[in-house]
């Protein structure tokens, strides 16, 4: 069978919210009219020259973009093969490029007056993301969380608090991620009228997908151009690290189109692929519907929702982006994965050898970005996302790899 | 499919709104489960509306996801749901409705689900997470196999999407009577006359009112105004609250039930 052809990168989702076979919405009848007013406010507000304004303004200024590529001489050093440079969203303010979308959110919640806004969280930085924009513009703020990640991420939940958020523990299920959106979901059943829904990833109903992408592409669109400024051409690879996919298709989106450029999503493999035991879902998983979208999911044989485990709370997911789905039918990203134990090895080494701590997270694009520039001649580029950054991470590494603190 | 319109009929004929009962298939074991079915049966009920317990589900408050999680741990499986419906049906022609998420009707294909559920004695498919939008070959399956569609209509859903609702569903339509997931609720949610009579200004269809409903008069209070009444978590809460003593769970179903069917009843 040969490979779909790649259509225009603008022409998706359709207006219904697929690409292609995946994506839509599925969601309970109390949200459809919701999430209908949502794309209709989003659609005027990215034509609406006075809101892409003032997001680029609050993005300089309060987020600190743009973000330096950054090259990292000694880990290219260490690989010996291709450059590697690193897209720096560590340095973004609270820590991640989850603050992007956040930011983002906020003030289309505040253009169609919803005055609460709740969200989910897994690693954490997408709940402090969204304390702070809610704090900066005033709204009341509530974070859904899994129990077993409040533990793993206390630092985050303390300073989702200090920004004035309300962190709802969720103690269903194995009290992660997923259980955390579910949580959020049946708030924002009960208070649709009042409540805004910042969805932290390019995961869910339409429109979430799309304009959670449209938010991040700011970041392809820096590096794009940061990289012919540095090195007058394109990179010959990126990769991103993948749980719902936002960073990735918001560093990938702009590259689309351009055919020399490979792309690699890199999911968590856990403790390896066996069930239960990884969230890699290209790689043991099939196609189903949860928690909004048609996508590929880690399910058992009657469709109930597998176990996940991964090192890194915000990997640690059953279900991928629906675009990112899409993309890889067509061979245009391409997708690996990154175990625990890499990715521990990983953390420490870009540590010691960059003077930077990534996120557990941002680490998995670091152990396939390392393993393909290894593979790669010297006069290559490979563009790794460095997502975010380790600080959330190091009670916990510390914890696993038995230091006393 | 027939069984549900004559379900809603008979009890029109007999001036009361149907009583639509549910539980949550395995709830706590299979055994137990197919008892507290029969048990519903002395009471009044018309249909019987089994949950299919689903790992995530996220339209069900703490009293339904609590009891997919006790039917899982049972070992419940999509075939198993199935054979508690057809050993159902060697005792009853009482129709049944699934309640159910997506995945688990799409995941195998869903032409085939449905063709398993209709085999095994199925009369309607509700599935929560399911809009008109995304329900093209569920609708086509079920047409094919003579399973009828039941489909959401919430305080939210304004009335051109009634309209397409009403072009879908097949076999009632359900409206939900409060914004926010299954469970019981003091207070009954306001405007119910209102919101019967917008749906019927669509459809021929059944209009049942379900969400929060738990008390007899609350159940009064739906049945004069529609065509069936669905009592959820008052229900799985006769399980809950006697896991320690499975035996006495059909007496107090039965009970409970018997006492909300009351309700069911016009008057004049």
């Amino acid at each position: 069978m040969s490979t779909p052809a790649v259509p225009a990168r603008d022409s998706l989702p359709d207006a219904a919210g697929h690409f292609g076979l995946y994506g839509g919405v599925y969601v309970p009848e109390t949200l459809m009219t919701a999430l209908q007013e949502l794309e209709a406010a989003y659609l005027q507000a990215r034509q609406d020259p006075a809101f892409q304004q003032e997001l680029r303004h609050h993005l300089k200024e309060f987020a600190g973009r743009p973000t330096e590529l950054y090259f990292a001489s000694r880990l290219t050093e260490h690989c010996g093969g291709a450059k590697i440079f690193l897209k720096r969203e560590d340095l973004l303010h609270t820590g991640a490029h989850k603050i992007n979308n956040a930011l983002a959110q906020a003030l289309l919640a505040q253009r169609m007056g919803k005055k609460r806004i709740i969200a989910e969280t897994g690693a954490g930085q997408h709940g402090v993301a969204t304390a702070a924009a809610c704090a900066k513009f005033g709204l009341e703020c509530v974070i859904y969380m899994g129990a077993h990640d409040m533990e793993r991420q206390a630092l985050n939940v303390f300073r989702m608090q200090l920004l004035g958020a309300e962190v709802r523990s969720v103690a269903a299920g194995q009290q992660t991620l997923k259980e955390a959106i579910n949580e959020a979901m049946r708030d924002w059943v009960t208070n649709v009228r009042s409540t805004h829904y910042i969805l932290g990833t390019a995961y869910g109903a339409h429109p979430y997908p799309m304009m959670v992408r449209d938010f991040h592409r700011v970041i392809g669109l820096e590096a794009k151009e940061q990289m012919i400024a540095r090195e007058g051409r394109l990179p010959d690879e990126l990769v991103a690290c993948v749980g719902g996919g936002s960073n990735a298709i918001g560093l990938f989106f702009e590259f689309l189109e351009e055919p020399s450029v490979r792309m690699f999503g890199v999911e968590a493999g856990g403790h390896g692929i066996r069930r239960g035991e990884h969230a890699a879902r290209f790689a043991g998983g099939r196609l189903g519907v949860l928690q909004g979208c048609k996508t590929f999911i880690l399910q058992d044989a009657d469709g109930q929702i597998e176990l996940t485990h991964s090192v890194s709370a915000g990997l640690d997911y059953a279900a991928v982006g629906p675009e990112h789905a899409f993309y890889r039918d067509r061979g245009r990203i391409e997708f690996a994965y990154a175990t625990d134990d890499e990715v521990l090895a990983t953390f420490q080494l870009c540590s010691r050898l960059e003077g930077i701590i990534p996120a557990l997270e941002s680490t998995h694009a670091l152990v396939h970005g390392m393993k393909r520039a290894k593979a790669l001649a010297k006069d290559r580029i490979v563009i790794v996302n460095l997502s975010g950054r380790g600080d959330k991470d190091v009670q916990q590494v510390a914890k696993i790899l038995g230091h006393q603190t | 499919m027939f069984r549900l319109s004559d379900a809603f009929a008979r009890a029109r004929t007999g001036h009361r709104a149907a009583f639509i009962a549910y539980l949550c298939a395995g709830d706590p074991d299979f055994d137990t489960s197919l008892a507290a079915c029969r048990a519903l049966l002395t009471s009044g009920v018309d249909v019987l509306e089994l949950g299919v317990p689903f790992s995530d589900p996220l339209a069900d408050g703490p009293t339904n996801q609590l009891a997919a999680q006790r039917a899982l741990a049972s070992g419940m499986t999509t075939a198993r749901v199935f054979e508690l419906v057809r050993r159902f049906r060697e005792f009853s022609n009482v129709p049944v409705v699934f309640y159910t998420y997506y995945n688990l009707v799409f995941c195998n294909g869903v032409d085939d689900y449905v063709r398993a559920a209709r085999a095994a004695g199925v009369d309607g498919l509700l599935i929560l997470d399911l809009p008109p939008e995304e329900a093209g070959e569920f609708s086509t399956a079920c047409r094919a196999h003579g399973v009828g569609t039941v489909f959401i209509v919430a305080p939210t859903t304004p009335a051109a999407r009634i309209a397409k609702i009403a072009e879908v569903a097949t076999g009632f339509i359900y409206y939900v009577s409060r914004e926010g997931v299954t469970g019981t609720h003091d207070q009954i949610a306001g405007n119910i006359p209102e919101a019967v009579a917008r749906i019927r200004a669509h459809t021929q269809l059944p209009v049942a009112v379900g969400f929060g409903i738990s008390s007899r008069a609350q159940v009064a209070h739906v049945a004069a105004h529609a065509d069936g009444v669905v009592v959820g978590s008052a229900l799985v809460n006769c399980i809950r609250d006697h896991l320690g003593a499975p035996e006495k769970i059909t007496a107090r179903l039965a009970e409970v039930a018997a006492e909300l069917a009351l309700g069911t009843k016009r008057a004049g």
